[in-house]
């Protein structure tokens, strides 16, 4: 589904240039549930952003579903984000004065869907989230968890191939976290690919495999069966900082 | 890009900002206002100087003769010129840049008029039937002299409404006969001049009078109406060489204004409606300057509409808003705003116009307009289209700063997380 191949990303500002990614390689299948891992300025969100199209690399390749990712105008960049990918953002990035329904429409609307057919479909999306009796309430009525549900229900809604979520716990609580989690989890059983960024190693250890970014470069790569073993050399990691 | 959804987007976010929209449609509103009224008031004037010529035709010329105040060819100053029929063939036949003549001999000292037991002293003009069209002499009953009065010199007459008034009271005058001195004419027309408080004027065929009361073959003065030309200069081309016609006939100096007298009125006309151009051009200067910055305000805000929108159309962006439709959405909103509070304003400044324009017609029409210089200060539908066509673009252009900026608006960092 993704490949990278050593892809490069540096950030100009006035004369001093910042390499923040270095040479990533990754590859990521069809159905997986992926996280990405890794301390502040260690690229993760730059990689998430790549990932995402929303903005541009320097040097090496991003095949997405065999495709070339490469210097797409705008409007084709518009395209194909709104044809293959869900964003979940850990601020929900709802717009504020539309109700819930019709923040779930919205892609819906830039793929010339008839009002009536994409409110319909928004309801049938709301409903399977158990949101239905709040299509028609205004983002600001409702609470942090069913925010994250109405902006998770608005990315699936086009039928994407991906799901991009960076900290989509972020700003939640422990349990309503997992709640999200476990409908993510659901997303992914559908045979949607999801990836997650995120730095809470429980929420990470949710996951199928974990990449840990490390100066711009991927660390490690831990796959489900190890996450036992991951945890411990987290906690040991953990100790060790607090000394 | 015009369909149903992206107009509710535009009026929930101009519901969401009302006043803000409101103050922006007003300075809009309020520069349309401004230039409808200085054009109403621009035209009104001009109006009502064009009503001030409508007296004559523009084209009228008037010529007289005195005494020569120059010496010419040997001849002395101080020689008497005298116009006569043999210059009436002349420049109603072979004089270049004349088109119709009337000439007129006045009757020596005060005529009396009078019908049965009423009489009165009035001026007479004594003309030819073209004079009619050239002084725009309106009749309200019977008809004007015509070419068989001239050739017959009958004794007929045309009076003007005040004649009728001050001699025949409230009876029929036409077929009647009056005495004019001691001279039995029949009356066959009355005319009235609305817009002037003199309607004692009668008018009798020239040859009639000519030979009545003695006039040999003498002419006094002539009424001529010239080629129609549109500039000053072309104009006071025609006012010299029909000088310089008349100059070789008589033999005196073309430039010797005592010896022949001569007034143009296409020269004036030109000139008063060539300074009512200039006043149309600098009022359309001022609105549009007080447009422009009703515009700069509509720009301001919408700019500011779009960093406050950032992150909402960074959203947007990232779920497959095409640049085009970003673009869209906020011009859309900006010719919206323009174009509605324009048409606000451009109907109340019409509206004014008409009502100023209603008044003085009530004025007019009660017999008091006769000293306004103001008449029918109203724009007229082109001049309306013209500044909705101005305002539409207007609006596309204050909204286009803002909408590129907005198509700008890079999702990464509309998105980032403070």
């Amino acid at each position: 589904m993704i490949v990278l191949n050593n892809l490069h990303k540096s950030y100009i500002t006035g004369n001093n240039a910042l390499h923040v990614l270095k040479g990533i390689d990754l590859e990521i299948g069809a159905g997986e549930f992926v996280s990405i891992m890794g301390s502040s300025g260690s690229g993760k969100s730059t990689l998430l952003n790549i990932l995402g199209i929303l903005d541009d690399y320097d040097e090496g390749n991003y095949f997405l579903d065999g495709k070339l990712i490469r210097n797409m105008n705008e409007t084709k960049a518009a395209i194909t984000r709104n044809q293959m990918i869900g964003f979940v953002f850990q601020s929900f990035n709802l717009i504020s004065f539309k109700n819930a329904r019709e923040n779930v429409a919205l892609p819906l609307y830039y793929q010339q869907v008839s009002r009536k057919k994409r409110n319909q479909i928004a309801l049938e999306y709301l409903d399977r989230f158990g949101l239905k009796e709040w299509a028609d309430h205004l983002p600001s009525e409702l609470s942090g968890g069913q925010k994250q549900r109405v902006a998770i229900a608005r990315s699936l809604i086009s039928n994407p191939k991906i799901i991009l979520a960076d900290e989509p716990t972020g700003a939640l609580d422990t349990a309503t976290s997992f709640e999200v989690m476990e409908i993510l989890k659901e997303v992914n059983d559908q045979g949607i690919t999801v990836i997650i960024v995120t730095h809470e190693h429980d929420i990470a250890a949710m996951t199928k495999k974990i990449i840990r970014l490390k100066d711009g470069l991927i660390g490690e790569t831990i796959i489900n069966g190890d996450l036992k073993k991951y945890r411990e050399k987290v906690k040991s990691e953990n100790a060790f900082s607090y000394v | 890009m015009f369909d149903a959804d992206i107009w509710q987007e535009i009026f929930s976010t101009i519901r969401k900002n009302k006043l803000r929209t409101f103050l922006t449609g007003f300075s809009v509103a309020w520069g349309i206002f401004m230039l409808m009224v200085l054009l109403g008031s621009g035209n009104g004037l001009q109006n009502g100087v064009r009503e001030e010529f409508a007296d004559n035709a523009v084209n009228i010329m008037w010529l007289w003769t005195g005494e020569t105040s120059l010496p010419y060819k040997g001849l002395k100053e101080g020689r008497e010129i005298r116009f006569t029929n043999e210059d009436y063939d002349f420049l109603s036949g072979r004089a270049e840049d004349v088109d119709q003549v009337s000439s007129r001999f006045y009757l020596r000292g005060d005529i009396t008029y009078s019908y049965g037991k009423e009489y009165g002293s009035f001026t007479t003009s004594t003309c030819y039937p073209a004079l009619q069209e050239m002084e725009m002499i309106k009749l309200t009953q019977g008809r004007f002299i015509n070419d068989l009065d001239m050739k017959e010199f009958r004794k007929v007459i045309v009076i003007g409404d005040d004649i009728r008034k001050a001699l025949f009271k409230e009876e029929d005058p036409l077929g009647k006969y009056l005495k004019v001195g001691s001279v039995p004419f029949k009356v066959i027309g009355v005319s009235l001049d609305p817009g002037s408080e003199e309607n004692r004027q009668a008018y009798m065929p020239f040859t009639t009078a000519q030979r009545l009361f003695a006039g040999g073959n003498r002419v006094h003065s002539f009424a001529v109406t010239t080629k129609m030309v549109n500039t000053a200069a072309e104009a006071e081309a025609i006012d010299v060489r029909v000088r310089q016609q008349l100059a070789q006939r008589h033999s005196f100096d073309p430039e010797d204004r005592r010896a022949m007298g001569s007034f143009n009125m296409l020269t004036e006309y030109i000139r008063t409606m060539k300074i009512f151009q200039a006043i149309k051009l600098f009022v359309w200067i001022i609105g549009i300057g007080t447009l422009i910055a009703g515009i700069v305000g509509v720009s301001n805000i919408m700019l500011i509409l779009v960093k406050e929108r950032t992150r909402e159309i960074g959203i947007r962006k990232a779920l497959g808003a095409s640049p085009l439709s970003v673009i869209g959405l906020v011009l859309l909103e900006s010719v919206l705003i323009t174009t509605i509070a324009g048409y606000i304003g451009l109907v109340m400044g019409v509206g004014l116009m008409e009502g100023v324009n209603f008044g003085l017609e009530q004025m007019v029409a009660g017999g008091g307009g006769d000293q306004i210089f103001f008449r029918n200060p109203t724009v007229n539908f082109h001049t309306a289209l013209a500044a909705t066509a101005i305002l539409i673009a207007a609006g596309a252009l204050a909204g286009y700063i803002p909408a590129r900026k907005a198509a700008n608006v890079k999702p990464i960092e509309a998105l980032r997380d403070e």
